[in-house]
């Protein structure tokens, strides 16, 4: 009865985390192939499909420990299953931030070539792959991995800063094409630290051991 | 303070001793009886005795034979009068605990059950033996069995009061009609109880002789028509302990120990009764 | 809502001056399970003895209101084949000790007078037991008395006896409080299998079982019905503050 109503609930989360994961790779791939139709997706579509998903979510595990009064593990992945459903619900306001600026960005002659952005956003997707994957398979070893990869992250997106203020400072007219530039960099970044607290999320499943705020003790 | 404590395991263990002692006296009188009855009346005891007849005063040999028989079937008559209703007043008992006939009927149960047995005899005399002027088996089952009856009638309304009120619910909420559940539920969960109530009350009357006085009042030959008077044990046993004849009270004893013999198998079999047909709730 | 199989119609029962009961309204859907819950006293099993008529039997007990069956009124039906629509299962269990477990199961057959041939009846035996999952533990001892089965098990002789004369519901009065917490666990995983083909009432004074297997809840108070509802609403937003403060253990 608990195992299968518990079921129902992974799944769910993990349909959502493929949802976000989408919705990530086809605002970079709009942005990277200037495909306005795809960026319009994510927007007009698919953020609302996250935001109902969201509701769902909350709505199934409010019921699920109402009726079942889980315990332990069980208890554990519901209430992780809540935290994890707002980050991604995050994530997916952050793609959409995304595509809006690559909306702007497409239209207009690119500032420089993109090399660092791709970069950045190759490892953020990966790195929120191997989170869901950590969850569906219960790996905290590989969650602990991902949580390493966020300092590459974090020092790329301010790689992209110092770089794009040299350009602004040369040159002016570039300056709101910057912005936007910088905008997708602080997303990307932001979608890695949301993909850490999933990684969080999953350690505590696991082995009931909370590893926020001190990532030494990994 | 040892001291106190000392005296009370003292007095613990001499209360365990007495009753352990008076327990044991308890036994004695029985253990006489039979010791009695074995070394005197075993001797006498072979098969013809128990096959043939009685024979006059002075002749060899003769047996009980017929007083045997006498008893048998003053059982089976009394036990075809009395079962049937104990058993239906019983039930009425047990379902209708708080009715006022249920409590005039209890009642009078207990008033039956401490009439003296000879004053059942007068009865049963003057309602069967006056209306047909002659002495009969039948008056003198009458007579068992209304010393049979209060026996049966409170064993089994207390078996059947120890039944679970929830087996009858759960037949009711088959669908069973009240008829049926009393018969096909109540009645054989309570079977193990009810006939130890009977082989009780049959244990009881096999060795009564005052109601028998003047209603099936003694036989010397065999007789198996219950409108004729008939002989039994008990009767017979009397008859012959009261004569000046010392061959006859060789028989009385003989007798008795038969009759002991048929009272110990009896009890016997019910508690085999009990055993095998123990229903457990 | 689902489809209704019962429609209880202001139900008051007395029993002599005590009025137990207070103007129940409810309908009980098809197909699903019901939990009657409440505090010590309120009135929940006298309600579901009501459902099957067997309330009238007690001394001082009297009934005033409507309770329909499909559309007919069950206190204008004789008693007794009402009492074979709607079986019930009762707390301790009472499987018939001077029956064999092969009688036990047949027992509403024979005490209704129903004859039937031998095949008919193995093959009742059969699937009943089936279907309450004793089959397997005791197809080789069919012929034994009931009484020797654990606790559970002899529930769950009591359940199939209930079934095999194919009620349209069956109310069951807290079947599993008698029971270690392994033999629950299967008569609720059971109770979720029976309601593919019968209507469940389930009395309970265990708030966690009436929301685990329950899909509607109806929670009585002092005779009276204070809230209906499907139970996950109930467990998580109760209309009734004196609903809620029983959720939260402030009483009985």
């Amino acid at each position: 009865m608990i195992e299968g109503k518990l079921k129902e609930l992974q799944d769910k989360i993990i349909e959502m985390a493929f949802l976000v994961q989408s919705m990530i790779e086809k605002s970079i791939k709009g942005l990277m192939e200037k495909d306005k139709n795809l960026l319009l997706e994510v927007i007009e579509k698919e953020e609302k499909k996250v935001n109902d998903m969201e509701i769902e979510i909350d709505d199934m595990v409010t019921k699920f420990i109402a009726l079942y009064h889980p315990e332990a593990t069980y208890l554990r992945t519901s209430l992780m299953i809540l935290k994890i459903n707002n980050d991604l619900e995050r994530m997916g306001d952050e793609a959409v931030n995304i595509s809006e600026s690559a909306l702007f960005l497409i239209e207009r002659p690119p500032v420089k070539p993109l090399i660092d952005i791709p970069r950045m956003a190759e490892i953020t997707i990966q790195m929120l792959k191997d989170s869901i994957t950590s969850f569906i398979e219960g790996k905290p070893e590989l969650a602990k991995e991902v949580c390493i990869r966020d300092d590459i992250v974090d020092s790329l997106r301010d790689q992209i800063h110092r770089e794009l203020l040299t350009y602004m400072m040369q040159d002016p007219s570039t300056i709101e094409r910057a912005f936007h530039l910088i905008r997708i960099a602080r997303s990307l970044e932001r979608i890695a630290d949301l993909s850490t607290n999933l990684c969080e999320d999953v350690i505590f499943i696991v082995k009931g051991k909370v590893i926020k705020h001190h990532k030494e003790d990994i | 303070m040892k001291k106190q404590i000392q005296k009370r395991i003292i007095k613990d263990k001499l209360f365990k001793i007495v009753i352990i002692l008076l327990s044991f006296l308890s036994t004695f009188p029985l253990f006489f009886i039979l010791f009695y009855l074995i070394k005197n009346g075993v001797f006498s005891l072979n098969f013809e005795f128990l096959i043939n007849l009685p024979k006059p005063v002075g002749e060899k040999g003769g047996g009980i034979a017929n007083a045997i028989v006498g008893t048998f079937i003053l059982i089976i008559i009394s036990s075809f009068l009395s079962i049937p209703i104990g058993i239906c007043v019983g039930i009425y008992l047990s379902e209708n605990k708080d009715k006022n006939l249920s409590k005039v009927i209890n009642y009078f149960v207990d008033i039956l059950q401490g009439i003296p047995s000879i004053v059942l005899g007068i009865i049963a005399y003057l309602w069967i033996v006056r209306p047909m002027r002659h002495f009969s088996a039948l008056s003198g089952g009458v007579a068992l069995a209304i010393m049979m009856l209060p026996v049966i009638i409170k064993s089994t309304e207390e078996t059947l009061n120890l039944i679970p009120q929830s087996l009858k619910e759960a037949a009711f909420s088959l669908g069973a009609p009240y008829y049926k559940t009393i018969l096909s539920i109540v009645l054989p969960a309570g079977i193990s109880g009810i006939t130890t109530g009977i082989l009780i009350s049959i244990s009881r009357i096999a060795g009564e002789t005052a109601p028998l006085l003047f209603t099936a009042f003694g036989n010397p030959y065999m007789n198996l028509n219950i409108f004729k008077p008939i002989e039994s044990l008990p009767h017979l046993i009397y008859n012959y302990a009261k004569s000046p004849y010392p061959e006859w009270h060789q028989k009385a004893w003989a007798a008795s120990f038969i009759l002991i013999l048929i009272v110990f198998t009896l009890n016997f079999i019910s508690k085999l009764v009990v055993k095998r047909w123990k229903v457990r709730f | 809502m689902e489809s209704e199989i019962l429609r209880i119609e202001n139900l008051n029962a007395y029993y002599f001056e005590n009025h137990v009961l207070k103007d129940i309204n409810l309908k009980i859907p098809k197909n699903k399970v019901t939990a009657i819950m409440g505090p010590s006293g309120c009135g929940k099993t006298t309600l579901i003895r009501c459902i099957n008529r067997l309330h009238e039997l007690s001394p001082g007990a009297r009934v005033i209101g409507k309770v329909f069956l499909h559309n007919e009124n069950i206190y204008e039906m004789e008693a007794m084949m009402v009492r074979k629509k709607i079986g019930m299962v009762f707390q301790k269990p009472n499987p018939f000790p001077t029956m064999s477990i092969y009688d036990n199961v047949l027992s509403g057959y024979h005490l209704n007078g129903i004859k039937l041939s031998k095949s008919e009846k193995d093959r009742i035996v059969e699937e009943t037991l089936r279907k309450v999952g004793l089959w397997d533990e005791v197809k080789d001892s069919l012929h034994r008395k009931g009484t020797f089965l654990s606790g559970g098990q002899q529930q769950r002789l009591c359940i199939a006896r209930a079934i095999a004369l194919s009620p349209e519901i069956l109310l069951m009065d807290e079947p599993t409080s008698a029971l270690d917490p392994i033999s629950a666990a299967k008569i609720e995983e059971l109770i979720l299998n029976l309601k593919e083909n019968y209507t469940v009432v389930i009395v309970t004074h265990n708030l966690q079982q009436a929301a685990r297997i329950s899909d509607y809840t109806a929670f009585l108070f002092m005779g009276e019905l204070v809230e209906f509802d499907k139970t996950e609403k109930i467990f998580t937003v109760p209309s009734d503050p004196r609903t809620e403060n029983y959720l939260l253990g402030k009483f009985g």
